[in-house]
């Protein structure tokens, strides 16, 4: 059985390794995928690093006594519900409306910047509690993985400041669309390594 | 508070006459080199034609030149080495004091891996593989010329810390808790790691892009059986780029931090566990490896079944030898630190992967035997590099395979045995298999051959020098001698140190043969002009193209109907009629417009780099800024490719076939 190419007005019937070069749409987005996958063996790596150190609290607070389950799960339904409005704005774009992709645009921000302020108060509450990164291996770890996830969220932001501009000065050109689907993979692959770091962290960690 | 961090006058080493000595020639030497280029005039070509350049071929070409530079760096650190152990034995100091070997054997190391071995790989890549996928160019040719940049900005800010501080004085590895701030607290080991962390970005963009131009963008008919070897060696090595640099960056950001803000990762107190940094290294580490050598095979296989005149024995295993390679290594970190005490479970099953890795190596090594069996075998030098590179390899090979077992290597770990191990394998599989590339594919890049007999006298010269150099060391080692001793006690060493020092002598006589041929070649280009484009009877479709190729590499993207595509179609009913004929109707071409990008990327990030190993905090929210904004101006421009009209290409296809026409 061979997989046949029927994409981008390649000749049915020749297999699709034998099509020749896969249009640039195609070619953006596999090397994006790749991206995305160095970076979850980045993120292996701090996950790797938070299960060796998780039980390293130096005499320090653990887990138990630091996380707040109800701001988190605030926290998770904001990523999650982002994703959804990321989604929404993808539609918008395929129809080339401008006006929705900007609103679903802004939620998205909104969303993600709540997300962002309320991970800092937890951050902030923590540090103020004297439950800093330099108090213990556990807590070097939790503020690595946690904060990486965050500067990532962070950059997403910016990301998405700089397509809008784009989207308006370009329009919905065809490079403005790659870059744009790049983002929406890159926001949703935000949302799946939050599930793991939320499973992991804060569900894995409060466990006594 | 000094605006300029930790830096003042006393960075630089005025008492250290060797430091400054090779400082001032560092500088001289650039300083000569930059006022050539200026006073010729030659600086507007260079920035159009090269600096800013998104042509793989010249990228490619731009890698090999660095990697060749940072060769002479990283050698002569490893001759003041082989000199020092062969007069500090007994009461004997030698002439270099302990705190400057210590930096010189880090040096060496990271050098030699990092901006000699992957440049050189990475740069026969580049070169190689979109022509032999029948390509115009990779998947993201201005992502390429920022990898580029990216590494040489790791090259100068190493090269930086020979006049303005000190280098790391921990090892190549920087192990902690010897890397930590406790017991460095210089800037060595910060040199260390920005060079690294930025220099590991460019690598990892690199396989990101190789990785989807394989995958992606190959020409039509080329399914995955019909690439060349060297372009699968190319995606094994590549895949494994992907998987292994991201662990290195986390390892170096963790270690970053425990640096800089007091963290505990790898620390002795506060939890931290100095035997993780150790397994995350090797996990990169040991992938690291065969990101070196798989390239190096796949150009031994090419030059093995060019010069034999024959298809390569057994593509399809050595395909599969590849991948299985690309995911064996990553089950044997642990053999790196069998003495950690994981216990014997654990040991055992490491011990046992790093056997089984040797099967699909064997298997390549006995498919280049078949292939040269029953052939018609030419001596030129890229063969001679391969055939030395088997004989060697091997032995090489069965010291790793004594040392994966981790009873023996409880006993040699650590010990000069180990060193003599690793150059073993990594001297005759990346090295020579990188020089036998660039013999190889130099024809194809300038338009003219190397010199043969310049090249088989610098094959000889590195075989007989790499074995004197590296055997006795294997003798030392055994008689206990542990790596890294800038002196010793047992003068019954000494006769072996000596012996190495007078082979890195005749490596060094090696190096100047390159140097020698290079000129040679140079001046005798017209006598060596290679007009065909296929001077080696090569199989593969680089040579079907013009040497050099012009920019778009393929007037017309060839269709690929079966392996080794070029020797298939000289072999078709009409010969070599069988490529495009006169009259044909070229359609113009658009070709990926040369961008600053990468080069002012870089710029930005010396002074990132350079400022946040010093602690000019100003100066590095400066640079990431700068890079910041290079890189918004590159996403709003408007122009990205350029359209080379159809009349051109076919001038330049006219041209060549005449100038082909006996």
């Amino acid at each position: 059985m061979s997989v046949t190419a029927t994409l981008d007005g390649v000749p049915r019937g020749i297999p699709a390794s034998e099509a020749g070069p896969a249009s640039k749409r195609i070619v953006v987005a596999f090397g994006f995928w790749i991206f995305l996958l160095s970076d979850i063996v980045m993120f292996s790596a701090l996950f790797a690093a938070y299960a060796v150190l998780m039980r390293a609290t130096a005499g320090g607070p653990s887990g138990v006594e630091l996380f707040n389950q109800t701001s988190v799960a605030i926290e998770t339904v904001c990523l999650l519900a982002s994703s959804y409005t990321c989604g929404l704005m993808s539609l918008a774009i395929a129809r080339r409306q401008h006006l929705l992709t900007y609103l679903a645009a802004a939620a998205t921000f909104a969303l993600g910047a709540a997300f962002l302020a309320i991970e800092l108060r937890e951050f902030a509450g923590m540090i103020a509690r004297d439950a800093t990164p330099q108090r213990s291996g556990f807590l070097s770890a939790f503020f690595t993985l946690v904060g990486c996830h965050g500067l990532h969220v962070t950059a997403g932001l910016v990301w998405l400041i700089v397509m809008m501009a784009q989207v308006a000065v370009r329009g919905f050109h065809d490079v403005v669309q790659r870059r744009l689907r790049c983002f929406s993979l890159f926001w949703h692959f935000l949302d799946i390594v939050w599930v793991w770091l939320f499973t992991v962290v804060y569900l894995m960690g409060v466990r006594p | 508070m000094n605006p300029l961090g930790k830096l003042d006058w006393s960075a630089i080493p005025f008492d250290q006459p060797i430091i400054m000595a090779a400082s001032a020639m560092m500088v001289l030497g650039i300083a000569l080199v930059l006022a050539w280029i200026i006073l010729k005039g030659y600086l507007p070509y260079l920035w159009r034609e090269w600096l800013t350049s998104v042509d793989h071929k010249r990228i490619g070409v731009m890698y090999l030149v660095l990697a060749m530079l940072m060769l002479l760096r990283g050698f002569t650190d490893a001759i003041m080495m082989r000199a020092q152990q062969a007069v500090a034995a007994g009461g004997a100091q030698g002439y270099l004091p302990p705190e400057h070997f210590d930096q010189i054997f880090s040096a060496h190391g990271t050098i030699m891996i990092f901006f000699v071995a992957m440049p050189l790989v990475i740069g026969l890549m580049n070169f190689a593989v979109p022509l032999q996928l029948g390509i115009r160019d990779v998947a993201f040719p201005t992502l390429n010329s920022v990898s580029l940049w990216l590494t040489a900005t790791g090259i100068l800010l190493t090269n930086l810390s020979l006049v303005v501080g000190e280098f790391a004085k921990t090892g190549w590895v920087a192990y902690p808790p010897l890397s930590e701030l406790q017991f460095s607290p210089g800037v060595g080991v910060d040199y260390y790691l920005w060079a690294l962390q930025i220099s590991g970005i460019g690598t990892l963009l690199t396989g990101i892009n190789f990785v989807t131009t394989i995958l992606k963008t190959r020409a039509p008919g080329m399914g995955y059986m019909r690439m060349p070897v060297f372009c699968w060696t190319a995606l094994a090595s590549n895949l494994l780029i992907v998987a292994a640099f991201p662990v290195l960056t986390a390892t170096f950001a963790m270690l970053l931090l425990d640096r800089y803000l007091g963290f505990h990762f790898f620390t002795t107190d506060g939890g931290g566990n100095p035997m993780m940094y150790v397994n995350l290294f090797w996990v990169w580490g040991h992938p690291e490896v065969y990101i070196l050598v798989l390239p190096a095979f796949g150009v031994f296989s090419e030059v093995v079944a060019t010069f034999s005149g024959k298809p390569l024995f057994g593509y399809r295993s050595m395909v599969g030898a590849s991948m299985a390679i690309c995911v064996i290594a990553y089950l044997v970190w642990l053999h790196h630190f069998f003495t950690m005490g994981a216990g014997a479970g654990v040991n055992a099953f490491f011990g046992v992967m790093s056997m089984i890795i040797a099967v699909p190596t064997g298997v390549k090594i006995f498919n280049w035997m078949f292939t040269m069996y029953g052939g018609r075998v030419r001596f030129t030098a890229p063969i001679l590099w391969s055939i030395g590179f088997m004989v060697t390899f091997v032995l090489g090979g069965l010291t790793g395979v004594l040392l994966a077992v981790p009873p023996a290597d409880f006993q040699l770990h650590n010990s000069l045995f180990l060193v003599a191990h690793f150059h073993h394998v990594i001297i005759p599989g990346v090295v020579f298999g990188a020089f036998a590339g660039y013999h190889y594919w130099f024809p194809k890049a300038f338009g003219f051959r190397l010199d043969e007999r310049w090249g088989k006298a610098s094959f000889w010269c590195w075989f007989v020098g790499f074995h004197l150099a590296f055997m006795p060391l294997y003798v030392v080692g055994l008689l206990g001698m542990t790596r890294r001793m800038q002196h010793y006690d047992v003068v019954s060493w000494q006769p072996w140190l000596l012996l190495a020092a007078v082979g890195a002598v005749v490596i060094l006589a090696g190096i100047a043969c390159q140097a020698v041929q290079l000129v040679v070649s140079i001046r005798a280009r017209e006598q060596l002009r290679d007009v065909t484009g296929d001077p080696w009877n090569g199989r593969t479709l680089e040579w079907s193209t013009a040497s050099p190729p012009p920019a778009w590499n393929y007037a017309v993207l060839p269709q690929v109907g079966e392996i080794d595509a070029y020797w298939q179609a000289k072999q078709g009913p009409r010969g070599r009629e069988a490529r495009p004929a006169q009259a044909r109707e070229y359609e113009a071409i658009d070709m990926p417009r040369n961008s600053p990008t990468g080069f002012i990327t870089a710029f930005f990030a010396v002074i990132t780099g350079f400022a946040l190993i010093w602690h000019i905090w100003w100066m590095a929210g400066f640079g990431v800024l700068g890079a910041f904004v290079t890189l918004l101006f590159f996403a709003f421009r408007r122009q990205e490719e350029v359209e080379i009209p159809a009349v051109e290409i076919a001038r330049f296809e006219r041209a060549r076939e005449r100038e082909a026409a006996p």
